[in-house]
């Protein structure tokens, strides 16, 4: 296998852009969400805001994961690291994420014992390692990561380790769509669906959106010409008055989605009644718990955690930004107080978080399609 | 952590039919085959790996591809480092050399 690193096909690039422009009718204004935070990045990272006529935006949405989780959640789960006997770990993305006493990195810093793992099985390996102490996995993510948790809880059950447990963040895409749809404020015209998470859900799962709600959904692979061809697809059904759904990223995605990982998820959890999500509240079944069945692995039901919820700072609007109301530049602590650096809030901590996004590539050039092309 | 990293799996693990060893651009790591339970999987093949676990058979020029989406997104080294820290590597045997990054 041969590693390139050029775009996929780039004189279809221009082509992709060129069938935007005939297809988007200039008496219109088009809004597209791109649910995935993976999108988002890409997005801006090839300038491909550039390539598309003004009355196509697109808007972000709420797939980032780390984006997501409320300050109470991070700050609940560090609450564990306080006994001695505790290992507490997490993704690096994790690592930088501020609670109300600091990151977990900060919380290492002060001598707690905060583990990076790359894998959620490696976390149950800390756990044989270390006989003594018990490991907290902080488990966050969409469904792109749900089963390999589901599936470490099931090999730590059947292996009977006890010094393991997940303090579980799962949440699930469908439910924060039927939110952003719910808001009064929202008004979109189709949803560019993301990648990774179909692989396991499959493409069933967006049917209502197309059908109760009137709005396309084209699953999208990651690269610009993915992206692109997604959005031609979308102003393709809407100009013919269509709501379908399609699978651009059918290379990777298959339609009915990876049964095994879903039954493993099914077996392992089940739904929370509600969850909160940083700027859009309370959603209802939105939420991944796990089953009693499994209560031994589950750190929520073994330990005692406070289950405080905080607000975010004043000032900070990652709410809104979240929602797609605000532009990242929008919030007055965009740039100034709240930097990759010195984060205020998630959106800025994540690669796959929109303030990152924007703030990285206002400051560095995006690789555009031009810029790419003369490599 | 949402990055979806391509490797082509090299031998099944003796000890657990559950895991095999991948290879991801030179660097060898066990990823588990448990969410791949309805597929067979077989030296040579390519997957697509979230989190140390094999998400989804691919073929090896989806595979190119996919490192592709990676390098121009500018994630290759965190992906990279996600692979190298697999089986805690990182941690227990800092000392290992790193596999060769191209
Ligand atoms: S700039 Fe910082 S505080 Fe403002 S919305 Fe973005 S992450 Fe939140």
């Amino acid at each position: 296998m041969k590693y390139v690193d050029e775009f996929r096909a780039p004189e279809l690039i221009g082509k992709a852009g060129e069938e935007i422009r005939r297809l988007a009718d200039s008496k219109r204004h088009y809004r597209i969400m791109e649910v995935c935070g993976g999108h988002t990045h890409a997005i801006y990272r090839f300038g491909l805001k550039d390539l598309l006529p003004e009355n196509v935006e697109l808007i972000h949405g709420p797939g980032c994961p780390v984006c997501v989780l409320p300050m109470g959640r991070i700050d609940d789960g560090l609450s564990l690291t306080a006994k001695p006997e505790f290992i507490f770990a997490a993704f690096g993305d994790m690592m930088r994420v501020p609670g109300t006493h600091g990151s977990p990195l900060e919380y290492k810093a002060r001598g707690m014992d905060v583990r990076i793992v790359y894998s959620p099985a490696d976390a149950l390996k800390l756990a044989r390692l270390n006989p003594k102490k018990h490991v907290v996995f902080f488990a966050i993510g969409f469904e792109t990561t749900a089963p390999s948790t589901a599936l470490t809880i099931i090999r730590a059950k059947s292996e009977g380790l006890t010094n393991f447990s997940v303090f579980c963040n799962h949440v699930t895409i469908i439910p924060a769509i039927r939110a952003i749809l719910d808001s009064p404020d929202m008004r979109l015209d189709g949803f560019v669906g993301p990648g990774h998470v179909s692989t396991v859900i499959g493409c069933r799962p967006y049917e209502w959106i197309a059908q109760e709600e009137g709005k396309p959904v084209v699953v999208s692979g990651f690269e610009p010409l993915d992206i692109l061809q997604s959005i031609v697809m979308l102003l393709g059904q809407l100009r013919n008055g269509e709501s379908k759904v399609e699978n651009q990223y059918k290379r990777v995605v298959p339609w009915e989605g990876n049964r095994a990982a879903l039954r493993a998820m099914a077996e392992v959890f089940e739904l929370r009644p509600y969850f909160e999500w940083r700027g859009l509240g309370f959603i209802s079944q939105s939420a991944l718990k796990i089953r009693s069945a499994y209560g031994e692995w589950d750190s929520e039901q073994r330990f005692t955690v406070p289950g405080v919820r905080v607000t975010d700072p004043k000032a900070a609007q990652c709410g809104e930004v979240l929602k797609g109301v605000l532009k990242p530049s929008q919030c007055k602590l965009f740039g100034r107080e709240c930097t990759p650096e010195q984060p205020v809030g998630a959106l800025m901590v994540s690669s796959e978080g929109s303030c990152a996004a924007h703030y990285n590539y206002s400051q560095h050039k995006p690789v555009t399609i031009a810029s790419a092309a003369a490599v | 952590m949402c990055l979806a990293i391509p490797g082509k799996i090299v031998e099944m693990d003796a000890l657990n039919a559950q895991l095999a060893v991948v290879d991801v651009v030179g660097v060898r790591r066990k990823v588990d085959l448990g969410l791949l339970a309805e597929e067979s999987v077989v030296p040579g093949d390519w997957v697509l790996i979230h989190v140390g676990f094999a998400m989804s058979k691919i073929s090896e020029t989806d595979a190119a591809d996919q490192m592709q989406t990676l390098m121009i997104l500018g994630e290759s080294a965190a992906a990279m480092e996600e692979v190298q820290g697999y089986g805690l590597e990182n941690e227990v045997s800092a000392n290992e050399e790193p596999g060769p990054l191209s």
